[in-house]
């Protein structure tokens, strides 16, 4: 069968903060650029984040991007790398400013400049007291910035493909990526985008968990390339976790309800943060209650059928307040969990909200992988950006606020190393013999195959599986058990079936597709998870607890080292150095985390 | 609605930017959208081409429908 070929300088999958950030840069170098996308640009789940983006501009109050580079490490729990974050904190203001110029509404302060507020984690002369650092536009900063973004980007001609989903990355025999296939959704037609450069820019796979707070969209399709095409997964065992999501559902319940009264009780009734926390009951910290709460349903003492969710409850709280001091939660109850919290309490769980781990980039955005001895090669060809990409900045656990920070910072930075790329001249590179044939085969096993297995049974059993055994809380025994389950449930992933076999407009068939992204995710997550036996920022380990050797659980002697995931080659793991070493200023030494 | 149509907009509906707009307009479409006629068929269509936040505010009752054209859907969505 003959596939189209379309040709661009760059192809950017993904159209989300870090997607539209480089595609700038691309296309205002004049390089023919396709942006990739499976929704409308303004669509992306960039548009969820509310928080604002941080950058030490001290508007409000002295600050320095060198204490903003120790919080950010300190948050990381010593897991991030240090000439990446030194690069992001350093940029930080830059690419803050060059926002406003295309046209960010961001709040302001009396005189004209932007106004900026305290944000958890964020504290001036390294780790004195809280400080000023993020940048808002009221509570839709992701939307407005997304917005800021696509504008520029219709200005710079970048050429958009709206609704086309992405399904393998290709390689050519010396393992320079060269493109990517994608599939037109309102066709069913399968393309070869044939490409000097390729960034991926999907954003994370949250949906791997069965109560997460991220968006349908967010399935780690450009891990899941990845993963198939031989590039490892870095450090996909840390997860952020929200303390309340509504159960079954994900969405997020403000802190602000503990904060005017909540109480969260377990199947017996028992406040039992009482137990946990004497002094800070249910205001203590999100670690300490995720952990309190997971505890409680690992032991039997979780509500409902199943025991599997705890309870939140304002029903003391005088209607009036609730409707007045927490706007919208009454409705959320109501909507998505079928309760009115005025007369009873909200089922919730801990809730996954950001993965720090992806593919492993260096601060250049080039993804780097080992070979031979080196731990760190450049794939030709490939770059990575925003939550689907590991710089690491994050590391261990991620500061709000530096999210949008790393989708602009890196986003900029892949596409400038694009472009400096594509400058030294290369043609393109051949396409393999074949290049199309892994996408076609998937497709023709999904549309020929009898007797498979369901998607929507499969996919749930993956959260669930997910939720049970690698949650915000783990446990070595869980763990364990999850591996199994999880590979068990990777042979029903790949042998899916779907009734409807029509070309246009196939949810069904993009579903599985999906799927087929989000189980790498899923089983990288577990076995990285099993595999480390200390606890280190949002990597909890009931095994590896707080001891006076190891404070917090973490074990720097064996474990100060980022997890590569190689789910080709047998499910190994290989483990790097974390990068001590900044760009110019002195390491920040190794502390324990206690805020 | 043509079988094309249907799947475009199910597309649509299910790959929002917010996850409370991915949960309540497939609900919906699974739940109510059948029972509608054509027009307010295309009510709903106009309805999840809106931003993401615009609609979400509508649906979660912090923001009035002022279109009276677009209003008995958004009551529908409230309450579905």
């Amino acid at each position: 069968m003959s596939i189209p070929v379309l040709k661009f300088d760059a192809v950017i999958v993904g159209a989300g903060g870090a997607g539209l950030r480089s595609a700038i840069q691309l296309s205002e170098a004049g390089l023919k650029t396709a942006v990739l996308s499976k929704v409308f640009p303004t669509r992306s789940h960039t548009v969820a984040a509310q928080g604002g983006v941080a950058a030490s501009l001290g508007n409000s109050e002295e600050d320095h991007w060198h204490w903003h580079m120790y919080d950010t490490i300190k948050g990381s729990d010593w897991l991030g790398d240090q000439d990446s974050i030194e690069y992001m904190c350093k940029a930080a203001n830059e690419v803050v400013v060059e926002l406003e110029h295309y046209g960010m509404p961001f709040d302001r302060t009396d005189n004209g400049k932007i106004y900026q507020r305290p944000f958890g984690g964020h504290m001036s002369n390294f780790g004195e007291k809280p400080v000023r650092r993020s940048c808002a536009a009221a509570d839709r900063t992701g939307h407005a910035m997304l917005h800021a973004l696509y504008q520029r980007n219709v200005k710079a001609n970048t050429q958009f493909f709206v609704e086309w989903m992405a399904l393998d990355l290709i390689r050519d025999a010396e393992g320079a990526v060269v493109g990517v296939t994608a599939m037109e959704m309102e066709t069913g037609q399968v393309v070869i985008f044939h490409s000097r450069a390729t960034i991926f820019a999907t954003g994370g796979a949250g949906r791997i968990f069965n109560s997460s707070t991220n968006a349908f969209i967010n399935t780690g399709d450009g891990l899941g390339m990845a993963a198939r095409a031989g590039i490892p997964l870095e450090d996909l065992e840390f997860w952020q976790f929200h303390p309340t999501g509504v159960a079954g559902a994900g969405v997020l319940i403000t802190e602000g309800v503990r904060g005017e009264g909540g109480i969260l009780r377990n199947s017996s009734k028992e406040r039992f943060m009482e137990r946990y926390a004497p002094n800070a009951k249910d205001l203590a910290s999100r670690d300490v209650v995720s952990r309190a709460m997971a505890t409680e349903i690992k032991e039997g003492r979780g509500c409902g059928v199943n025991k599997d969710y705890i309870l939140l409850d304002i029903t003391h709280l005088d209607p009036a307040t609730i409707m007045k001091r927490l706007p919208g939660i009454r409705e959320i109850g109501i909507q998505f969990a079928g309760v009115d919290c005025i007369k009873e309490p909200l089922p919730v769980v801990p809730t996954a909200h950001y993965q720090m781990g992806g593919i492993p980039t260096n601060y250049t955005g080039r993804v780097v992988v080992p070979k031979g001895d080196d731990l760190a090669s450049v794939v030709p060809g490939f770059y990575a950006a925003g939550e689907c990409g590991c710089a690491s900045v994050h590391g261990a656990n991620r500061l709000g606020t530096n999210s949008l920070l790393d989708l602009l910072v890196f986003g900029k930075s892949a596409g400038d190393s694009a472009v400096e790329d594509l400058k030294a001249g290369k043609a393109h590179r051949e396409l393999p013999q074949g290049a199309a044939e892994q996408s076609l085969a998937r497709i023709s096993a999904l549309d020929n195959r009898k007797g498979g297995a369901n998607v929507y049974e499969t996919g749930l059993a993956m959260r669930r599986c997910m939720q049970d055994h690698a949650g915000v809380f783990r446990f070595g025994d869980m763990l364990k058990k999850g591996v199994d389950k999880i590979l068990e449930i990777e042979k029903a992933a790949h042998e899916l079936e779907i009734k409807d076999k029509s070309m246009a407009w196939n949810t069904a068939r993009t579903e599985a597709l999906e799927l087929e992204n989000l189980i790498e995710v899923a089983k990288a997550t577990m076995i990285s998870a099993e595999a480390r036996k200390e606890s280190r920022g949002a990597h909890v380990r009931d095994d590896a607890p707080d001891t006076p050797e190891f404070p917090n659980g973490r074990n720097d002697k064996e474990w100060l080292k980022h997890t590569l995931f190689f789910p080709q080659e047998g499910n190994k793991i290989v483990y790097k150095p974390v990068n001590m070493k900044p760009l110019s200023v002195e390491t920040i030494e190794l502390k324990t985390r206690s805020y | 609605m043509k079988r094309e149509d249907y799947g475009r907009l199910r597309w649509r509906c299910s790959r929002r930017a917010l996850l409370e707009l991915d949960i309540a307009l497939t609900r919906f479409l699974d739940e109510r959208f059948d029972q509608l006629s054509e027009e307010q068929q295309q009510v709903f269509v106009e309805l999840a081409d809106m931003e993401d936040h615009d609609l979400w505010y509508l649906i979660s009752g912090q923001a009035e429908c002022e279109d009276p054209r677009l209003a008995p859907i958004v009551a529908l969505l409230r309450k579905s």
